[in-house]
């Protein structure tokens, strides 16, 4: 009874390349490397296509075309390493401390779909270089292309988790590209975004699941989660693993009810639907699902999640297919519904099942995509894919229609081809009890009136463009396409043929291996056969055939002239829908809470941010019983307590003046600067009284020159009585939330101040200051020897913020009210004007003129001073920080005395070069230990006597502190002179402004 | 000695928060000076506080802890002040652009009704 019945066994599995994988390590060891072609390739190329000039068709997908070409060759190449259950590896170390490895994993299935891939990615090459028009940027597409083919190859040889999960992503991205390729069309990008929302959340969820996947495993290897499956299944986090995996999943395969955007994905260019589409994206979903199926598929909530997500999808696919009249739309809409039927195969858990539907998606792959191919080049030739418009065109182009008839037979699944084999294999399998539910009973049904839908929608395709009468009003006479532009159709139809009548020896050697990668010794008993016998599956196809041709011949004229989609369902719009929730989401929702919950106003959020981190800082003490250390009340310095009496008057004034009397506030500060200066002299930390006492002159020049710029505020007694209550309780709420911060850092400081000290790092630097890095003031030699590194960083901050600084002085625009020359000088030159013999000026150059003499000749003191400091900081108090905001002062008093022009016209004042030889000097310095063959940094010390000078240490961090005064040096004196310059620019721009003022009156 | 210093750090810091939810950008600045005084303090203080002892060795000399004070909080004290300094004139001339730019010295670059 079984004729053409060929058996296959797996030992009999002879291919003639076979030779045993076993035989030498290195050899294996060189093909694992190979694999590392599939994804260097491809990306490598995407770069390189991208150069090449935007009318170079040809050349550029010569060049597309060879490297798929390569691909496909090193593919087959490696087909004897994967056969009876052979996997490749290659491993590359990532981050390997998380579990994470750069691990491609080929075997049989991987291969099968690696050929696919990559030898449809040649014929779409191919005919992608006759599709495209002249003015389209090819090279774009073919770059995105192989970008694409690189990332679903990834996809596919992944053999970890979290680099599957990263593929998956880059093809919903690539795929975004491809689908708005031709981005000045609105439906383009609407439908190139919507791929991307659906699919890229539906990989985000399967990133989450496979996260925890792993963590279920304990590791994120592909071999060792398929050796977990009863781990897997059994474990408590089963249901959400299964859940988030299948939103991955089915959103990629456009698996009901996330199965809206594929049509609108056909938006993109027909190869890339050829592609994307029928062959490879989409598949990505049922990729997962098969290669997932050994550890997750066989339990009872796989199959109603899985079975009734493919059952509603194949049955509705069908029937939408059937009412559309964009030949793309039917086109998409069979993928869905084929695309369903191999979900359901998966869902049922049985392993002949699984077989059907690893041949399913081979035979999808090749007659969808040449189908798209075909409604490409109707497309192309006509002008039109409304199928209302067409008709008769097998007088026209009788080579491509011959092509599509035996292409859309076998999405019809008419026997002796390749769709007709694996949906006997659906049937049969449909027919089988698996689970006793109604979902299981129904699915006989579903199937066969689905097939019945897939016959008429078939029928359709063909029917209404190559028969009946032709419509005249074409946009284009059409023709048949270029001679090359076919042969991918030829190739892809051959091969439907060739499976169909001949399956076993064609597809099933390959297919078995694919098969045994999968299942292993579980793999079933199944004959790949055109003819079983008269049995109940053959009388479904039978029944679907004639049901199918019947009810298109009763729909016909209905179609000829409906309106696009289903009646009823085309109502309710899935692109509606979605950009409704979206529009919802991400703007009705987002500014609801924006308005309710933000506020662009600062107050509220430092309120918050202070309310945070008191409560921060109390919650953990309140919960672990904080107790109160004992007051000691005797150990207090009379003098000290004096001197923070002195010092908390200055901080509390500060801040009642900072509003009214800046003045006062900025010389209270100073106050509070100087108690603070006080305070480390005498708590044993010289270094820092000497910093603090220069950075607080500095700080205090540089607020002083910018107090010109603010608006004069001038208190107002009466108005401060009639405050209004809301004002007064903000200040007092204010005023709380500081007593409680204050109190609350005051508490903390006392506890942490009374405790003993533990087992600290200090004296790590105490013992080895000396010996190890050649100076005796620890605070220095940590900061430019054991901590250089950090010191290094610290200054670079320090630079970029003078630049900062400097670069925002640039633009710097006065207030109007803040441009005129202050009182002083005006009532100075008003006295000038008054006597004839002084001239405009003198009076200010002449201000405080004894107190800028000695300033003058303050500066090589100064100067001295700094060198001093600087020289001193390796063993005594002092150091680069020091000497550079000392020399820094030294010469903002000369800005102070003599006045800007007066001191640029006398010293060479050029601190971004300051700047940049200090940072070079310090990183250059950290390098110049490489070449002594130690670390980065690294340095010497030893003494060195000089004459009047005497003995000091001449240690190579000496070099690296003299980076860190030149640039403190440096960026101090920019910050500064910046802002002092204003004051020059500000009158010229008050001319300006009263001179245009004025012509314009 | 730890008790008065506390308080000094108490206050500095009251202060500083105080000044920073004041709606002027030159209370603003002040009230960040404070606080970095009082941050500067609570981290040297964390070395414990220890009268002549400060971290300067004899020539050839190893120390410890029973004759020197900590020199790590003073190293890290060190920089930021300094880079304390930085951030005041960064945020001075942030202040003096946005009063230009907008002409109100208010944080928000706008009044409003009340302050």
């Amino acid at each position: 009874m079984r004729p053409l019945c060929i058996l296959l066994e797996s030992t009999a599995l002879g291919c003639p390349l076979s030779m045993n994988p076993n035989e030498g390590n290195g050899t294996i060891e060189y093909a694992g490397k190979l694999l590392s072609v599939f994804i260097l390739a491809p990306f490598a190329g995407s770069l390189l296509a991208i150069f090449f000039p935007p009318d170079q068709r040809g050349a550029t997908a010569w060049f597309a075309g060879t490297i798929a070409l390569l691909c496909f060759l090193v593919a087959a190449s490696l087909y004897p390493f994967v056969t009876s259950g052979g996997v490749l590896r290659y491993d590359i170390a990532w981050l390997p401390e998380l579990g994470l490895n750069f691990t491609l994993r080929m075997d049989g299935f991987a291969w099968l779909f690696t050929v696919l891939v990559t030898a449809i990615g040649v014929l779409v090459v191919l005919y992608a270089r006759y599709y495209m028009a002249a003015e389209d940027p090819v090279p774009r597409f073919l770059s995105l292309f192989l970008a694409f083919m690189g990332s679903m190859l990834g996809v596919v040889l992944s053999g970890n988790l979290i680099l599957l999960a990263v593929f998956w992503e880059l093809t919903s991205i690539v795929s975004f590209l491809l689908i708005g390729y031709w981005h000045h069309n609105a439906h383009a990008r609407d439908g190139a975004r919507m791929a991307l929302t659906v699919t890229g959340t539906g990989g985000l969820c399967m990133l989450v699941g496979l996260l925890l996947m792993g963590r279920i495993v304990g590791s994120y290897d592909l071999d060792v989660v398929l050796a977990s499956g009863d781990l897997i299944r059994n474990s408590p986090l089963y249901m959400p693993v299964l859940i988030l995996v299948l939103l991955g999943a089915l959103t990629k395969s456009a698996q009901f009810p996330f199965h809206f955007w594929l049509p609108h994905a056909m938006s993109a260019p027909t190869p890339v639907s050829a592609y994307l589409h029928s062959a490879t994206m989409v598949k990505a979903g049922v990729f997962l699902l098969v290669r997932l199926w050994p550890v997750m598929a066989g339990t009872e909530a796989w199959f109603w999640i899985v079975g009734l997500a493919g059952l509603s999808t194949l049955l509705l696919g069908a029937y939408f297919a059937i009412f559309q009249q964009d030949l793309k739309g039917l086109l998409a809409y069979s993928t869905i519904s084929h695309l369903g039927l191999i979900t359901v195969l998966l869902s049922l858990g049985s392993p002949l099942a699984a077989v059907a539907a690893v041949f399913h998606i081979v035979n999808h792959a090749t007659f969808k995509a040449s189908l798209f191919m075909a409604a490409g080049i109707i497309d192309h030739e006509t002008g039109t894919r409304d199928m209302r418009k067409l008709g008769g065109l097998i007088r026209y182009m009788p080579g491509t229609a011959v092509l599509a008839m035996v292409a859309s037979a076998a999405m019809a699944g008419v026997p002796l081809l390749n769709g007709f084999i694996s949906k006997e294999m659906f049937f049969a399998e449909a027919i089988e009890t698996h689970q006793a539910n109604i979902l299981d009973t129904m699915t006989p049904y579903v199937a066969t009136l689905a097939g019945m839908f897939a016959v008429t929608y078939s029928l359709r395709f063909i029917h209404s463009v190559f028969f009946g009468k032709i419509h005249e009003d074409l946009p284009k006479v059409p023709h048949e396409p270029p001679r090359w532009m076919r042969v991918p159709i030829e190739f892809l139809v051959l091969a439907c043929l060739v499976v169909g009548i001949i399956p076993a020896i064609t597809i099933g050697p390959f297919l078995h291996t694919a098969v045994v990668s999968i299942l292993g010794a579980n793999t079933p008993y199944y004959s790949l056969s055109v003819w079983h016998g008269w049995n109940l599956p053959l009388i479904m196809s039978f029944v679907a055939l004639a049901g199918g041709v019947g009810l298109y011949f009763l729909m016909r004229n209905y179609l000829a002239t409906s309106v696009e989609g289903p009646p009823i369902f085309r109502l309710l719009h899935g692109q509606r829908i979605f950009e409704r929730v979206l529009v919802t989401l991400s703007w009705k929702w987002a500014r609801a809470l924006e308005q309710n919950l933000g506020t662009r106003r600062l107050q509220p959020q430092m309120r918050f941010l202070v309310f945070i981190a008191i409560a921060a800082g109390a919650l953990p003490l309140l919960f672990n019983h904080f107790e109160l250390p004992p007051l000691l009340v005797r150990s207090i310095d009379p003098a000290f307590a004096l001197l923070w009496a002195v010092g908390i008057a200055c901080a509390i004034g500060a801040a009642i003046l900072a509003k009214f009397h800046r003045l006062a506030a900025l010389v209270l500060l100073g106050g509070a600067g100087l108690t603070t200066c006080l305070t480390f002299v005498w708590l044993s930390a010289p270094d820092l009284a000497v910093t603090q006492l220069l950075v607080e002159i500095v700080t205090t020049v540089l607020i002083l020159l910018g107090l010109r710029w603010l608006p004069k505020r001038i208190e107002d007694t009466q108005e401060n009585e009639l405050l209004s209550l809301k004002v007064r309780f903000r200040r007092l709420r204010d005023f709380l939330l500081a007593v409680v911060a204050g109190g609350g850092v005051a508490l903390i400081a006392y506890t942490m101040m009374t405790r003993p000290m533990p087992e600290t790092i200090a004296s790590y630097f105490l013992e080895r200051a000396y010996k190890e890095g050649g100076g005796t003031n620890v605070v220095n030699v940590i900061l430019v020897d054991f901590r250089g590194f950090d010191t290094l960083g610290e200054i670079a901050v320090l630079a970029i913020v003078a630049l900062t600084v400097f670069a925002l002085l640039l633009r710097f625009r006065p207030q109007a009210d803040s441009l005129e020359a202050p009182e002083q000088q005006r009532v100075q030159n008003a006295f000038d004007d008054d006597h004839p013999d002084r001239s405009k000026g003198d009076s200010v150059a002449e201000y405080l003129f004894v107190p800028s003499v000695i300033m003058r000749w303050m500066f090589p003191v100064i100067g001295m001073l700094a060198a001093y400091l600087f020289l001193r900081g390796h063993d005594l108090p002092g150091g680069g920080f020091a000497a550079g905001i000392a020399m820094s002062i030294g010469f903002i008093l000369q800005y102070m005395s003599g006045g800007t022009r007066w001191v640029e016209e006398r010293l060479r004042i050029h601190p971004l070069r300051w700047m940049s030889i200090g940072l070079l000097v310090a990183a250059a310095t950290g390098i110049g230990s490489w070449l002594f063959g130690y670390p980065f940094l690294t340095s010497h010390a030893q003494y060195v006597t000089l004459p009047i000078v005497g003995k000091f240490p001449l240690a190579s961090a000496l070099f690296f502190d003299l980076g860190v005064f030149s640039l403190v040096l440096g960026a101090t004196v920019l910050i500064l002179i910046a802002l002092a310059h204003q004051s020059i620019r500000a009158p010229r721009a008050h001319a300006r402004a009263t001179r245009s003022g004025k012509e314009a009156r | 000695m730890e008790i008065i210093l506390s308080a000094a750090i108490g206050v500095l810091t009251a202060s500083g928060v105080y000044l920073l939810l004041r709606p002027r950008t030159y209370q603003v600045i002040i009230g960040l000076s404070l606080l970095s005084y009082a941050v500067n303090l609570f981290i040297f203080g964390m070395g414990r506080l220890r009268v002549n002892a400060p971290p300067v060795l004899e020539p050839g000399g190893v120390g410890d802890l029973s004759r020197f004070t900590d020199p790590v909080p003073q190293a890290l004290v060190l920089t930021a002040i300094v880079i304390g300094f930085a951030m005041t004139a960064l945020f001075l001339v942030v202040l003096l652009a946005s009063r230009g730019f907008t002409g109100t010295d208010h944080v928000d670059g706008r009044e409003q009704r009340h302050d």
